[in-house]
């Protein structure tokens, strides 16, 4: 039995790096210090009977197990054929890893995305648009007095966020507001009590009326506090939200109109409505005021920003708002990126080809455009005619529509585990736990990189994602020399671009034909 | 008075039980019972006549699905439903992108009518009714 410290979570973009995991027979048997995503994964989901040991091939409707050699040349020979095949996933792959993704890509002519498309594409596109005051997150455990979580939840995708950086954290300079909310928690608990005895005595009892819910005509309560401040803004009253000092609840698809409106505040004008976005202006007044007197403020945004309406225009008028806050004190804004390595995926693709995720090597050369390379757009329009997809699960986490044309075309997926996509895929190959069976490099949700620890061997013959992309890349190089003819060069991709459409347009034809 | 059908604005995304069962495997239990479910308003509950723990068919433009139904844990949001983000919520949310990449996940209308007499599919069989594998 052995115990490694200081292991790092490969869950969520926090990376939190103080787990102490406790080995024995080269599995991992409890460990301290996780989240409950953590201690799911790294002590039973790891190992769980979905667990791939051997590549699969589908035949006749059934995966069938075959061995690695036959697997990558069946993959290689999938790729090589398609005319525009797309290579998503890579969040949860080390960054050397994605490096090979960017390598393969170029050599077949490729879309190549990350799942930075269906979660902060917008905050990137914002980021590139207008810029970003930010700071890494030992910044803000040690100095921030105001956190204001916008349009996320951390309490149920980054369980730790509060805990090591933020408000429950005892910062150099800053004190952890732990116990403060101890004693919330104990007080809404005899408020309960109280309740209860008055229904049992009174036969009925009105309980007071939240004061920090918009929903109801109740004064603000007073941001005065002494110490970190936490306020959340967000559609719903989450677990985060509770335990906050102030909470905003908003319409959805609201968040526009309300930043807007307190950039106006911030700069002293005058509002002539009484409400923005559900929200009474009084309320807002009370945020601004705080975020102005702040000595070091910070916004973090999630998903509620970048998939509601207006997507990154949401994004681009928060950092605008933080910009404006500048002027008059110190203001970070951060998002909060979600797989532990989506970050990673970002600068990877940057510095290879310049562009962070929605890539095209068609052309022989990388070109961006979201909205043109972006899966969901490539799919929807039935663009591509293989994929690839690598550490996530498109097959539930994409919109029916987009994954019925995947399924149109054959599926390459590589995971550790039988996921949605896995399930529905043509080859699967296994691959190792990144962050449990192979070391490798990921970025913090702040570009902070860190190195993941190997805890616990692979299973024998299981490959890391870097080696067995590496394979696939040379199977795919063998192919090419040995059939020159065939080959997908970039000139020939440019020509072919086209052509799946205009494939799909012959058979309707065809099909119109035969019916008439 | 119950009324067949309520229409709501859908919000998908992330909570904690979600969170340890797909960490736990797409195929657990754990992440079937905390996914394919669906937090509504207590007054909307009663509006449809329905409790928690009944099934419910949500649908959208894009398509239905059935889950169960749960009340949210805290707060006031009448004419708001939420299901987490995985397969099921993924039936009925719909792919444009409005040239952003970004598919609609958030803020959508939807109707919500009970079907007490529906069974909740397991992912397994959605994958099958879905795309056929």
């Amino acid at each position: 039995m052995t115990e490694i410290k200081s292991v790092v979570c490969p869950i969520c973009g926090c990376l939190c790096d103080d787990l102490e995991v406790t080995v024995e027979n080269n599995e991992i048997i409890k460990m301290k210090n996780g989240c409950a995503q953590c201690e799911a994964k790294m002590v039973h989901g790891y190992k769980s009977e979905e667990r791939i040991l051997k590549p699969m091939i589908r035949k006749d409707g059934k995966l069938v197990p075959v061995s690695m050699d036959e697997a990558v040349h069946k993959a290689a020979q999938i790729l090589t054929d398609a005319k525009y095949p797309l290579l998503f996933g890579w969040s949860s792959s080390t960054s050397e890893a994605q490096q090979v993704g960017v390598e393969l890509a170029e050599e077949l002519g490729s879309a190549l995305d990350n799942c930075c498309s269906v979660c902060h594409g917008p905050s990137v596109m914002a980021e590139q648009e207008i810029g970003i005051p930010s700071c890494t997150l030992g910044q803000i455990r040690h100095r921030a007095d105001l956190v204001i979580y916008w349009a996320c939840d951390p309490w149920a995708s980054h369980p730790r966020h509060l805990e090591r950086y933020t408000s429950f954290t005892e910062g150099r300079f800053e004190g952890s507001e732990w116990k403060n909310y101890m004693e919330k928690l104990k007080g809404a608990a005899s408020q309960k009590k109280v309740a209860l005895a008055s229904r049992r005595i009174l036969g009925s009892y009105n309980p007071p009326i939240h004061p920090q819910t918009c929903t109801v005509d109740a004064p603000p309560q007073a941001i005065n506090k002494n110490g970190r401040k936490l306020i959340v803004v967000d559609v719903r009253k989450t677990i985060t939200a509770e335990a906050a000092d102030y909470f905003l609840q908003v319409e959805p698809n609201k968040d526009y109109e309300i930043l807007e409106s307190m950039r106006c505040l911030v700069a002293d004008q005058e509002l002539d409505v009484d409400k923005v976005g559900g929200v009474p202006v009084e309320y807002l007044k009370e945020v601004t005021d705080a975020m102005v007197n702040c000595d070091f403020g910070v916004i973090f945004f999630g998903l509620g920003l970048t998939q509601s309406a207006g997507r990154f225009r949401n994004i681009e008028i928060a950092i605008a708002l933080t910009r404006d806050l500048n002027r008059r004190t110190k203001f970070v804004i951060s998002p909060m990126r979600g797989h532990f390595n989506v970050t990673g995926a970002n600068v990877v693709f940057a510095w290879q080809t310049g562009y962070p995720y929605a890539l095209d090597f068609s052309q022989g050369y990388p070109q961006y455009n979201p909205g043109e390379f972006t899966a969901i757009d490539l799919l929807r329009r039935g663009d591509n005619d293989a994929t690839l997809v690598i550490s996530s699960d498109p097959g539930a986490n994409f919109p029916r529509g987009a994954m019925q044309n995947m399924m149109k075309h054959p599926i390459i997926t590589i995971n550790p585990d039988m996921n949605a996509i896995s399930r529905l895929g043509d080859v699967v190959f296994p691959t190792q736990w990144c962050g449990i069976e192979c070391e490798g490099t990921a970025y913090r949700m702040d570009l902070v990189p860190i190195m993941l620890h190997k805890v616990v061997e692979p299973p024998k013959g299981i490959l890391n994602d870097e080696e067995l992309l590496r394979k696939i890349l040379e199977e795919i190089r063998a192919i090419k020399a040995k059939n020159p003819e065939t080959e997908n060069n970039a000139e020939l991709k440019a020509r072919n671009k086209l052509a799946p459409r205009i494939e799909i347009k012959q058979r309707k034809k065809t099909k119109k034909a035969e019916v008439a | 008075m119950v009324e067949q059908k309520l229409r709501a604005t859908l919000i998908t995304g992330r909570t904690i039980d979600q969170g340890v069962g797909k960490e736990m495997g797409k195929g657990s239990i754990e992440y079937f019972e905390s996914s394919a479910v669906c937090f509504m308003d207590k007054t909307d509950m009663i509006q449809l006549g329905i409790k928690s723990g009944s099934n419910v068919q949500v649908s959208s433009k894009y398509g239905s699905v059935i889950v169960k139904a749960v009340k949210f844990p805290s707060g006031i949001t009448p004419g708001m439903v939420f299901i987490p983000c995985g397969l099921w919520a993924n039936a009925i949310c719909g792919d444009e992108t409005f040239g952003m990449g970004m598919p609609l996940f958030k803020g959508f209308p939807v109707e919500v009518e009970a079907a007490p007499k529906e069974a909740v599919l397991t992912l397994d069989e959605l994958l099958m009714k879905e795309y056929g594998r």
